[in-house]
């Protein structure tokens, strides 16, 4: 698998394969699930494990390091999308607290040759894009709600995925491990019985101290 | 000059991969053990040096140096963590680190589709790895 892709690396893929093989992935999963609703949430989770995947190809080509605001992150997803799909999307609509923002595309490769028939003109056909972002921004410590406001399958004039920020999520703190914040607030790190001698240590002082 | 040994952690402090070259002496503890006091020495020093930082860092813990060997330590944005210990007089460890995680995590585990995220077990990763740790001008 790993051996294939770096020799397609200085190939670049027919685009128009890309979109056909999208476009036969979704009417099978159409066929297979019989319920729209499903098969938005499948493609979203698609569009996620990919982007966990795909966000360490990011970083180790590009060699950024971690964005400071959502306008270095909504730079890098803009540099993404140029990278991985040869588009680029305009980054608009920034709300006032600067907490989302919108991705306008003028062509999505993914819907070149689509028309939706409208029985299913409910159907999330570029799903897994949103799905790609939120999990590529999840692996950063980054949770977002990302969905399409508008989409030009759909009759609307452009598309638009609009990405929301939720919150930082917490470094994960070590298993098996005790961290405790002492009175000087660094913190220390002490494993259970290290900790459990202290107290048994404690203990005897105040018993020491008792008795004098 | 010489490289002793790896470790790989993910961002939950999993072990995801270690190895040893010319490492003679052994700590006395379980790989499990040990790689456990690494990952908690490291999370402790970071939130230190992070606290103590007279402006905001940018990067943060880089390595650390006794007479013996240094211990340099490299953190992916999401989460992956590349320790090595090399000799004392071994010279960017930090790009050799970064090479490392793109020419040989990213292409033989990440596009793994295998790989679950729990610890490395592919062959192909670990030949690979292996040539590139003793290819390099600090092996």
């Amino acid at each position: 698998m790993a051996r294939q892709s770096s020799r397609l690396e200085s190939k670049k893929v027919n685009s128009e394969l890309l979109t056909l093989t999208y476009g036969a992935l979704v009417s099978q999963m159409l066929r297979d699930f019989e319920n729209l609703e499903e098969v938005n949430k499948q493609l979203e989770r698609i569009g996620y494990n990919m982007g966990v995947r795909l966000i360490e190809d990011f970083l180790s080509r590009t060699n950024s390091g971690r964005c400071l605001d959502m306008r270095e992150t909504a730079d890098k997803i803009q540099q993404a999308f140029k990278m991985y799909l040869n588009v680029q999307p305009t980054i608009s609509n920034w709300a006032a607290a600067t907490d989302e923002f919108s991705l306008i595309f003028d062509v999505n490769p993914l819907t070149e040759f689509v028309e939706l028939p409208a029985d299913v003109s409910n159907l999330r056909y570029s799903g897994i894009l949103c799905g790609c972002i939120r999990g590529a921004l999840e692996m950063v410590q980054l949770e977002v709600q990302c969905q399409f406001v508008q989409d030009q399958l759909k009759g609307d004039a452009s598309t638009e995925i609009r990405v929301k920020f939720i919150r930082r999520l917490q470094d994960a703190t070590p298993a098996g491990v005790l961290i405790i914040t002492s009175f000087v607030d660094v913190h220390l790190l002490i494993s259970r019985s290290v900790l459990l001698c202290l107290t048994l240590l404690a203990n005897t002082y105040a018993a020491i101290i008792a008795q004098i | 000059m010489t490289i002793y040994n790896l470790y790989i952690f993910d961002k939950y402090g999993t072990l995801l991969y270690y190895g040893e070259w010319n490492r003679i002496k052994q700590s006395g503890i379980t790989k499990e053990e040990e790689a456990k006091l690494m990952y908690g020495m490291l999370f402790s020093i970071k939130s230190f040096v992070n606290k103590i930082s007279p402006n905001d860092p940018k990067e943060g813990f880089l390595y650390y140096k006794t007479n013996k060997y240094a211990l340099h330590y490299y953190e992916t944005p999401s989460g992956i963590k590349f320790v090595i210990n090399t000799d004392t007089v071994s010279t960017s460890v930090k790009e050799f680190l970064q090479q490392y995680y793109s020419k040989i995590w990213v292409e033989y585990v990440v596009k793994n589709p295998l790989w679950n995220g729990t610890a490395v077990t592919s062959d192909l990763f670990k030949q690979k790895s292996d040539e590139f740790i003793k290819q390099s001008i600090m092996f």
